[in-house]
């Protein structure tokens, strides 16, 4: 990889080398916590730290990991730190731990925390290391509440929560679309986004 | 570092010896730091969710930790342990504490028992022998509402809530869950208000308290007139987690579990302090 600004670390993978779109990472995550904004933004907020900070201190021991085991210290550095944000999610975000519950421990197993790890923090140094998981996980986190978005308007007739489509249930005219709320949705989802960002930029496309 | 030097097996184990170490400080410091104010969250959690199913406040989710505190110490609410079999209150200060924890007694063998296969519909196995209701007063000291702690399966998940019921000790005031796991917009419309307000004022038995004439339930579709005064509406696109709640009712409610205490509390009414050990 050439040597790269730390504009280019940090802004790339938001739309040109996103995690999802082009590298088609975390993609299981995405569907588990998309069915509401909130939870998107809290699982965003979550994964774009553990990815900055596990990317930089993988950054930082680069040279003394023996590569026999590098991918088990990877892991190791990445669960411990989830397990730090679950507890602190706990003590002070009480409400949305409850209707996060398993998938704040998912982290773990987010690609997309291990594939910067591995791809770019085995390669570079701490700082940019951070400001590359950063980006990944802005651009992360710009996939996912777009899905939440469409999912949570459509799928429950509301944003963050807040009614903006009256349900007919509630007295009001909209019948929430069931299928929005169920997983294969946020797949469609995805699947449509990537389609309408690789019709502008074509170079995404791979080879067949 | 050269390469040879660093994939040695000495330095492998060097490194991985370190990193065990310095993570799993960096973890049990974070988890030891902020147990307590996660317990205190839960406990505040699920205060609130008591004040909730009773309808004691117009809008429970504002209210602040402290006045939910307050609730609790200055007598409105009163917490007792039951033991269901017989029904009675239990005085021993070993087990009745406020240190008492459903959940943990349930899996401890010296504090459960086996559920009775009528109960099996729950899909749980054991509960706890003693269990935590709590007793609402009014202003006048008089006892206006139990509220009831229930559990069961759902589609996904154990399903945690409470049950108020009213001083006949037939009518539900009031129902919640307070931690599931079910589908968000599906079982996970359990949670829904709408949903919740159709408990209010159904009568959990035909009659007298037994299991014979147990009839709270769940329908599929709208509850007919016959039944109207003891079933809800199911859960569009949740069956399962609509029967989990139903199934719930029938046990917790059946002689097996609150039955035996609910009699006693009823027959004691009106005696002094309205409980079952006077």
């Amino acid at each position: 990889m050439a040597a790269q600004t730390a504009k280019e670390a940090l802004l790339q993978p938001i739309i040109n080398n996103n995690p999802i779109t082009l590298q088609v990472l975390g993609v299981c995550s995405a569907l588990a916590v998309t069915t509401q904004l909130s939870t998107a933004l809290v699982m965003s907020i979550a994964v774009t730290l553990v990815t900055a900070f596990s990317s930089a201190s993988i950054a930082a021991i680069r040279n003394f990991i023996p590569n026999s085991i590098r991918m088990i210290v990877q892991m190791v550095v990445i669960a411990s730190l989830v397990i730090v944000v679950d507890q602190i999610l706990k003590a002070y975000f009480f409400q949305i731990s409850k209707t996060m519950s398993v998938f704040v421990g998912l982290i773990i197993t987010n690609c997309i925390v291990m594939g910067r790890a591995e791809a770019y923090a085995m390669k570079n140094n701490p700082w940019m290391s951070f400001l590359d998981g950063i980006g990944n996980g802005l651009g992360y986190s710009a996939v996912l509440m777009l899905v939440a978005f469409f999912r949570e308007l459509f799928g429950s007739g509301s944003l963050f929560g807040y009614p903006i489509l009256q349900k007919v249930t509630d007295g009001g005219f909209y019948t929430p679309n069931g299928l929005l709320l169920l997983s294969p949705s946020a797949f469609f989802l995805i699947g449509i986004l990537i389609w309408i960002v690789r019709t502008f930029k074509p170079e995404q496309i791979e080879e067949a | 570092m050269q390469t040879n030097q660093r994939d040695s097996i000495r330095n492998t184990f060097v490194v991985s010896l370190v990193l065990c170490i310095v993570c799993s400080l960096l973890v049990s410091t974070a988890a030891v730091a902020l147990k307590e104010v996660q317990s205190e969250n839960k406990r505040i959690d699920r205060q609130r969710n008591i004040i909730e199913v009773a309808r004691l406040v117009e809008n429970p989710r504002l209210l602040k930790a402290k006045d939910i505190t307050d609730l609790f110490s200055n007598g409105s609410i009163e917490a007792k342990v039951v033991d269901l079999q017989t029904g009675d209150y239990v005085v021993d200060t070993e087990i009745a504490n406020d240190l008492f924890d459903e959940r943990k007694a349930a899996k401890d063998e010296k504090m459960n028992t086996i559920i009775r296969a009528a109960g099996s519909g729950i899909g749980i196995q054991k509960r706890e022998k003693f269990t935590r209701v709590y007793l609402v007063k009014d202003k006048q000291g008089q006892l206006d509402q139990v509220v009831l702690p229930i559990y069961g399966k759902g589609l996904w998940s154990t399903m945690y809530g409470f049950v108020a019921l009213k001083s006949d000790l037939k009518t539900v005031n009031g129902l919640t869950y307070y931690e599931h796991g079910e589908t968000p917009g599906l079982g996970g419309e359990v949670d829904n208000p709408k949903w919740k307000t159709q408990w209010q004022g159904k009568q959990i038995w035909r009659g007298d308290v037994d299991d014979s004439t147990l009839a709270i339930g769940v329908a599929k579709g709208m509850p007919t007139p016959d039944n109207a005064a003891y079933m809800v509406d199911g859960l569009s696109g949740a069956s399962i987690t609509s029967r989990g709640v139903e199934n719930m009712m029938k046990y917790w409610f059946s002689s097996d579990a609150f039955g035996p205490y609910l009699k006693k509390l009823a027959s004691q009414k009106g005696a002094p302090n309205g409980s079952p050990n006077g």
